[in-house]
């Protein structure tokens, strides 16, 4: 019997974004508090759109998240093409794959590769990696840059881009532009196989922990769902994205500011790991060798494996922009006409993010000003599956020292990637 | 001389601003060697108190936040606010177009009340600050610019003139000209007219010029017949911060 004591009060868990404490408390061996909390200050972007005309909205949402601001930027355009009846072309379409690709692979290196990687090697942050282990630091940069420098061609910027608009795009990589990304892509081989090495070698550092949960992803028959699709869960249903609030059914807790979802169980997962239990048969061929490598397969009820499930989709969407590329240069780029006529009506758009599938919601009058709206983040579908996963976690290892408890408590989290910032405001507005 | 101590702080925010340091790849390595982080939760665990220079982010929208902020200030020799939400409120400052109770009752219904919120600010509403890196984002260079002038004891050269200098500079089309509306002519420039270069429109993300009846771009003012007042209410996305005593 244990007769541990422990009194855990992380006040704001470190590298990851926004603020979270954990909070856990037991004494001689029994569990008083297992919480975890989200103080975040609440922005109120649900109430900020409205009364703001069509052409504002995805600037505005699109400050949701620095890290995310082209996910939030398409599912806003998408919310508003669907409101309004818009159809884009299939060139804005594939150039509109290739930025969410873009985002998924520098927040994925981000995370995977500055956040994450300092747990493994025992370490407060990369920056004493710099000089420890500068090879590896440096792969990390590159890829990091290469990632940014491909939403820098493709958004003309990799923070709050500014040429994806609805309708369109505003401006247009050039075919050399492209073109050199391709080429970077390939020449980035040897950092990709590297990086990898890194993990495998890692590997027995993630902690083996498992609670089964719902997963739900974008599923989308014709490709590994970033862009477009149904919602879909592990448990085996799908359905269309028209259908979102009754897969989030939204609920307030007393210890956040974040709102929390539940579907099916009393929690559910989305980001990578989701996206991998969903749709792994639809990765590309070097993507599954790679999860196999890694020790990856589906199903995966290990929350930690989230950030190998990340690596897993670097490689898949790297191959993925460069089959994109050369469908785009087959065709070439043409410059291309488009209007918006405001009309009134209710759209609602989803896109998966480098968290999760994310989803917007808006009501347009008939002059294109906005009345009512909602907008549901990854992270938010999230924190339960933290709590519960904390819940059952603690009893597993409260005879550890404070420290190791403390570690592996921040560790789950990090896994997740949270993103709090952007989980913090929102609630439905009621749409009758 | 021992390095120069610098923490990063965040409130209300995207962290944009924080992730643009990130941004920085390779020559964030090269800054590393000038100055010891000794805070910046969304990158590293380690967290000291002992600093010298704070670079804090987000606007402050909630009265429990300022008891934070002033700490900071106790704590560090220089101050510098990063990004519009701290430099002047920011996007989260449209909230105070808005009857405040509205749009709490919008956002958590009935429990509106537990969770406390006040009219958006950027921090200099609260405490002292000693430098500013405008923008939503800041950009990389101007970041880099910022900091190099802190240590070497210098003010930074900081642009007072509004956008359309640079957008001329840019070689763009004027905005108005497409018959679209652009804030351009009052928003203090130092960003090469980014936006405007991309397509889109000046939004006014890097704040007012310090005088705008006075140095505004009056030329595309009196072209389309637009006063500075008519010009700040017709699109106000980032300006609601700075209405506030």
């Amino acid at each position: 019997m244990s007769k541990a004591d422990l009194n855990i009060d992380i006040h704001y868990v470190t590298r990851v974004e926004g603020h979270g404490n954990i909070v856990v408390d037991a004494k001689g061996g029994k569990l008083e508090k297992v919480e975890w909390q989200v103080p975040e200050a609440p922005r109120y972007f649900e109430a900020m759109v409205v009364g703001q005309k069509w052409d504002v909205l995805h600037h505005i949402t699109s400050r949701i998240c620095g890290i995310c601001s082209i996910g939030h930027t398409l599912a806003s355009v998408k919310t508003t093409e669907a409101a309004m009846g818009i159809e884009v072309s299939e060139q804005t379409e594939l150039l509109r794959r290739l930025a969410i690709q873009a985002e998924n692979l520098q927040s994925h290196t981000l995370h995977v590769g500055y956040l994450v990687l300092p747990d493994l090697v025992g370490a407060g942050s990369v920056i004493p990696l710099a000089s420890s282990h500068p090879e590896e630091v440096g792969l990390v940069i590159r890829l990091h840059r290469l990632s940014n420098e491909m939403s820098d061609i493709i958004c003309g910027r990799t923070t709050h881009p500014q040429r994806i608009v609805p309708g369109g795009f505003t401006k247009l990589p050039t075919t050399a532009q492209l073109k050199e990304l391709r080429d970077r892509i390939l020449a980035a081989e040897g950092d990709l196989a590297a990086f990898e090495g890194l993990l495998k070698a890692l590997a027995p550092k993630i902690p083996n922990f498992t609670r089964e949960t719902e997963y739900v992803a974008l599923t989308d028959k014709r490709e590994y769902a970033l862009y477009d699709g149904d919602i879909a869960s592990s448990l085996g249903d799908k359905a269309p994205v028209s259908e979102y609030l009754s897969w989030t059914n939204e609920y307030l807790v007393p210890q956040s500011t974040a709102k929390y979802t539940k579907r099916r169980k009393d929690s559910l997962m989305v980001g990578a790991l989701a996206r991998f239990n969903v749709n792994h048969s639809q990765l590309g061929a070097r993507a599954k060798k790679t999860a196999a490598n890694l020790g990856l397969t589906a199903p995966c009820h290990n929350p930690y494996m989230n950030s190998i499930a990340q690596f897993v989709e670097i490689v898949d969407f790297l191959d993925s922009t460069v089959a994109i590329i050369d469908e785009l240069s087959k065709r070439g780029l043409k410059e291309e006409e488009f209007k918006v006529t405001p009309k009134a009506g209710r759209g609602i758009g989803s896109v998966e993010v480098p968290r999760g599938i994310l989803f917007h919601d808006y009501t347009y009058d008939a002059n294109g000003f906005c009345t009512a709206a909602n907008c549901i983040i990854p992270t938010n579908q999230n924190h339960a599956n933290i709590q519960l996963d904390m819940e059952k976690l603690v009893p597993t290892i409260m005879d550890k020292p404070q420290k190791e408890v403390e570690l592996a408590l921040e560790m789950l989290v990090r896994a997740y990637d949270p993103c709090i910032s952007c989980s913090t405001h929102y609630l439905k507005v009621n749409f009758k | 001389m021992a390095k120069p101590r610098v923490a990063f702080f965040d409130f209300a925010s995207c962290e944009g601003d924080q992730l643009t340091v990130i941004n920085l790849e390779e020559q964030l390595l090269e800054v590393l060697k000038l100055v010891d982080v000794v805070s910046f939760r969304e990158a590293m665990k380690e967290h000291s108190d002992d600093y010298d220079i704070a670079f804090i982010e987000g606007s402050c929208t909630r009265e429990q936040d300022e008891e934070r902020l002033k700490k900071i200030r106790a704590n560090a020799k220089l101050v510098v606010a990063i990004g519009a939400c701290a430099t002047m409120g920011g996007i989260n400052s449209i909230k105070n177009t808005r009857p405040l109770e509205q749009v709490r009752r919008e956002v958590y219904g009935d429990k509106w009340q537990d969770y406390p919120t006040y009219a958006t600010r950027g921090i200099d509403k609260v405490i002292k600050v000693d430098a500013y890196v405008h923008g939503c984002p800041m950009t990389k260079s101007e970041f880099v610019k910022v900091v190099k002038a802190l240590l070497a004891g210098t003010k930074p050269d900081i642009p007072d003139y509004p956008v359309c200098v640079d957008c001329k500079k840019a070689g763009n089309v004027c905005v108005f000209e497409k018959g679209q509306t652009c804030v351009g002519p009052i928003t203090r420039a130092g960003c090469n007219a980014c936006c405007v270069t991309e397509g889109a429109v000046c939004w006014g993300c890097r704040g007012l010029i310090p005088n705008p009846n006075v140095d505004a771009h009056k030329e595309v003012l009196e072209k389309y017949g637009l006063t500075v007042d008519e010009l700040k209410n017709k699109f106000n996305l980032y300006f609601g911060g700075e209405k506030l005593a």
